[in-house]
């Protein structure tokens, strides 16, 4: 009997340079480190099965990263979480854990959207910005070119806007879904904004389920 | 920690437009971060080559958690950055930083580089000017950091010698520290930079090159190495421990895919075979073995502590460790089904080799190494590795019959007394090694052939001995690549630059540094790696010092010719060295010297410490007062 067990989590730090698949070594190694009793793959090269949700682009923060492993055996939501808070490397840190149905699709299948905030680095002109957003999103189409193959960007992109705060933000709701994901650096360059110049957080995961995964 | 915060924040603008910013980053799980305020000794360890490389050096791994230990002291990294990162330091001003705490590497007490191979220097000399650090000692005063370098490449420091303040010479254990705390009482006195080289360099191993003056003949061969003070030693013997110390197990865990992602555990140090060719089984002696609980006990610590997937366990040659067998057994009792990967390079050309690397493999990775090294009996009898062929294509035939569908086969070429048909002999050996892989396997089987080129190393028996012209090498290799052509077989060779670059600079003198700061400052710089061809810049830069290339490389020493690297002492006597140079010549044999010792001086020159732990650790026979003095009297 299998048990499947849901990670909800940051990506601080320098970890924000780790890549997808390098994430994907950090938590096989932390899984190992805090001895759990991982379900390997069957075959020539057995793998420890780990899922993870949307890939994050290198660079970016996130509050909300998901992943999914596979226990042999089943353990307490607390002893989970006390062996991983003293094996995760920094910068890497654990909002929740939560038990889920061992029939559930795999995780990357139930991610529909993202939420992005992206904060500024150097000064801009807000109102600049408040312009082209309009302007984005009065466009029906936006043919980009991305590794050679062009796409629509304006359907991927499902919210966006600046918020004033005491300083000011974008946040942007992107489509995530395999074979359909908005980029958000891929928008900042329809706003003219260099991706250098900005600090992109991201926010949420939003699942099929609709069922938004607690903070 | 507002510098660390400001430098972060600069950064941050920085590291989105470089290839694996991960390199920049640290963080890394078991790196070791201490409060910079509140420690008095900062030494900051640099491996002159990318990330991707040095992350996995075990030298530095072993220094870093030794000085860490220290509450006194810490021990941070750092290493070259790409070409793209380096652009963005320069054109932002950000001085070189240690991934820790992201100080400048100007603000540590002690840097320390580790060479372990020559083409590195240039590389060095980039570091401490990115670090903004003036890259000559003479114009570092007392307020710069102290530079210090060890490895395998300052067994011949002079090249570098104007560069570094003080080289510590053989295994850095303890030196390391010694130095410190040499240190440590100078700072507290106050005194100037001249005192601390002289205080440091009468610690045993410490070789501080600026108070040595080479002088040369008028023929520009070296006359003799002057000592500019009665005090400082005129030999430098180079530092060993009597008993191999504590295995690192706190290997820092990349956060991104590097060269080796690997606990690496030392089963044992030296090398009694006695390739003449072999820097490493020369300098390394004696021969010094782990036990095998010692080594269970570091690779299941060693895995607790990282969560890593594969094991390598070194040695310069792994069948000769005493208990290998049980070794072996033990670990794929303890270690099968856990999904680890278990390496055991350098094996010896046997059925016994076969047998073990079927214990080890759980899943069947990659292929089959071995070194025969040369291929026709005379070379082999040159280089002292001698190998039947018999017992090579039964081997080869093992291990293709248990599963092995590549056999990777090391060669070298281009010793000068080595002719065409010695060289037609290995394309032919290959041949029939891969006949029969055919009729073991049928067609599957594959034979790579790795054929480097000999470059004759300080303090082996090879350094009386010429480098090949470059000409001849491109005949040989033309001849091969003829040769290995056709299905099953590979062919890898190095290209003739690269090979004669590494010889200028492992054979160099100190007139050689301002070759090496000239190719630096015409842009010379990752001199190891193949895409970057420096060579047009390095002859340049002789050129530009008055100095012939030839000279270093394509000159017969005689016999008698001090070389600019003799004030360093290996352990290993030269006149020994020269015994089986002759040896060489005269195609004669010598054994494996666990069997029978052949005087080589290196029980004689750590007598002291060989006393401490007789006859368990260091594998050099045992010798009856009766035999010592005969080994004395063995005539050289």
């Amino acid at each position: 009997m299998n048990y499947r067990y849901r990670i909800n989590y940051s990506k601080k730090e320098g970890m924000r340079y780790t890549s997808n698949l390098d994430i994907h070594k950090m938590w096989e190694r932390t899984f190992r480190r805090a001895k759990l009793p991982l379900v390997y793959s069957q075959g020539f090269h057995p793998q420890p099965k780990i899922q993870q949700a949307s890939p994050l682009p290198l660079g970016f923060l996130s509050d909300c990263e998901i992943v999914d492993f596979f226990l042999e055996q089943e353990m307490d939501l607390l002893s989970l979480e006390t062996a991983l808070t003293n094996t995760l490397p920094y910068g890497i840190s654990v909002n929740s854990i939560i038990e889920i149905n061992l029939a559930e699709p795999a995780l990357q299948t139930q991610t529909i959207a993202s939420e992005y905030h992206v904060f500024f680095l150097e000064e801009f002109d807000s109102n600049k910005i408040i312009e082209s957003i309009y302007d984005l999103k009065s466009k029906e189409t936006v043919i980009r070119v991305r590794r050679g193959k062009s796409y629509d960007l304006r359907p991927l992109i499902l919210d966006l806007e600046i918020i004033m705060e005491d300083s000011y933000y974008l946040k942007m709701l992107l489509k995530s879904k395999d074979g359909a994901t908005g980029r958000p650096e891929e928008v900042l360059s329809e706003l003219n904004i260099p991706v250098e110049f900005t600090r992109i957080i991201r926010k949420k995961i939003i699942m099929a389920n609709e069922l938004v995964v607690k903070k | 920690m507002n510098q660390e915060k400001s430098l972060l924040n600069r950064l941050e603008r920085i590291l989105p437009l470089v290839e694996k910013p991960g390199r920049y980053v640290g963080g890394e799980y078991n790196s070791v971060v201490k409060n910079w305020g509140e420690v008095s000794t900062k030494i900051a360890l640099v491996f002159p080559d990318i990330y991707d490389i040095g992350l996995s050096n075990l030298g530095l791994q072993i220094l870093y958690e030794n000085i860490n230990q220290r509450e006194d002291c810490l021990a941070e990294r750092a290493y070259s950055p790409w070409q793209d990162m380096e652009e963005l330091l320069r054109k932002n001003e950000i001085p070189l930083y240690s991934l820790e705490t992201k100080s400048p590497l100007k603000d540590f007490d002690i840097i320390g580089f580790t060479l372990p191979y020559e083409t590195l220097y240039t590389n060095t000399l980039n570091l401490l000017n990115l670090s903004q650090i003036p890259i000559r000692s003479e114009n570092r005063g007392k307020y710069f950091p102290l530079i210090v370098a060890g490895g395998h490449a300052t067994y011949n420091p002079e090249p570098m010698a104007p560069f570094i303040d003080a080289f510590l010479i053989g295994e850095g254990e303890e030196i390391l520290l010694e130095v410190i705390n040499a240190y440590q009482v100078w700072k507290k006195d106050d005194l100037s930079k001249n005192e601390l080289l002289l205080k440091i360099s009468s610690i045993d191993g410490v070789y501080v090159p600026s108070l040595y003056d080479p002088q040369y003949n008028s023929d520009g061969t070296f006359l003799n190495m002057k000592i500019k003070n009665k005090n400082v030693p005129k030999k430098v013997t180079k530092r060993i421990m009597g008993k191999l110390p504590y295995a690192p197990t706190r290997f820092i865990v990349p956060s991104i895919g590097v060269v080796h992602n690997r606990i690496a555990v030392e089963i044992m140090r030296g090398c009694t075979r006695g390739c003449r060719f072999c820097h490493a089984g020369m300098i390394n002696r004696p021969i010094r073995e782990r036990t095998v609980q010692e080594i269970i006990q570091t690779i299941e610590t060693g895995l607790e502590n990282t969560g890593f997937e594969e094991v390598a366990l070194l040695s310069l040659s792994s069948s000769d460790y005493t208990n290998v067998l049980e070794l072996v057994e033990e670990i794929s009792n303890k270690f099968a089904g856990k999904n680890l990967t278990i390496s055991l390079p350098s094996l010896r050309i046997d059925s016994f080799s076969v047998e073990l690397m079927e214990k080890l493999k759980g899943s069947r990775q990659g292929g089959f190494t071995l070194a025969p090294e040369a291929a026709s009996e005379r070379m082999r009898k040159i280089i002292n590795k001698p190998i039947s062929e018999e017992m090579l294509l039964s081997t080869a035939f093992e291990i293709f019959k248990r599963g092995w569908h590549t056999l990777k086969l090391y060669f070298m070429i281009g010793h000068p007394s080595e002719t065409l048909e010695d060289v037609a002999e290995i394309a032919a050996l290959c041949k029939k090694v891969l006949a029969v892989g055919v009729k073991a396997i049928g067609r599957r089987a594959k034979v790579h052939a790795g054929v480097s080129t000999f470059v004759p190393k300080p303090h082996t028996p090879f350094q009386w001995v010429a480098c090949d012209q470059q000409e001849s090498i491109r005949q040989k290799q033309n001849l091969l690549r003829e040769e290995l052509k056709g299905p099953g077989l590979k062919f890898n060779w190095t290209d003739p630059k690269e090979t004669v670059m590494e010889a200028w600079l492992s054979r160099g003198d100190r007139r050689l540094a301002e070759v090496i700061e000239t190719a630096w400052k015409n842009g010379a710089k990752f001199d190891a790696w193949q895409d970057f061809k420096n060579y047009d810049i390095w002859i340049q830069a002789f050129s530009e010092a008055n100095l012939e290339p030839d000279f270093y490389v394509h000159r017969e020493r005689s016999i008698d010719e001090i070389f600019p690297w003799d004030h360093i002492h290996p352990g290993v006597k030269k006149t020994y060295l020269k015994t089986e140079y002759l040896n060489s010549l005269s195609l004669r044999l010598r054994g494996d010297c666990r069997e029978q010792c052949y005087a080589c001086g290196i029980t004689q020159t750590f007598n002291h410490l060989r006393k401490e732990d007789p006859g368990i650790v260091w594998k050099c026979p045992n010798l009856s007062p009766r035999r010592s003095k005969n080994e004395l009297s063995i005539p050289n």
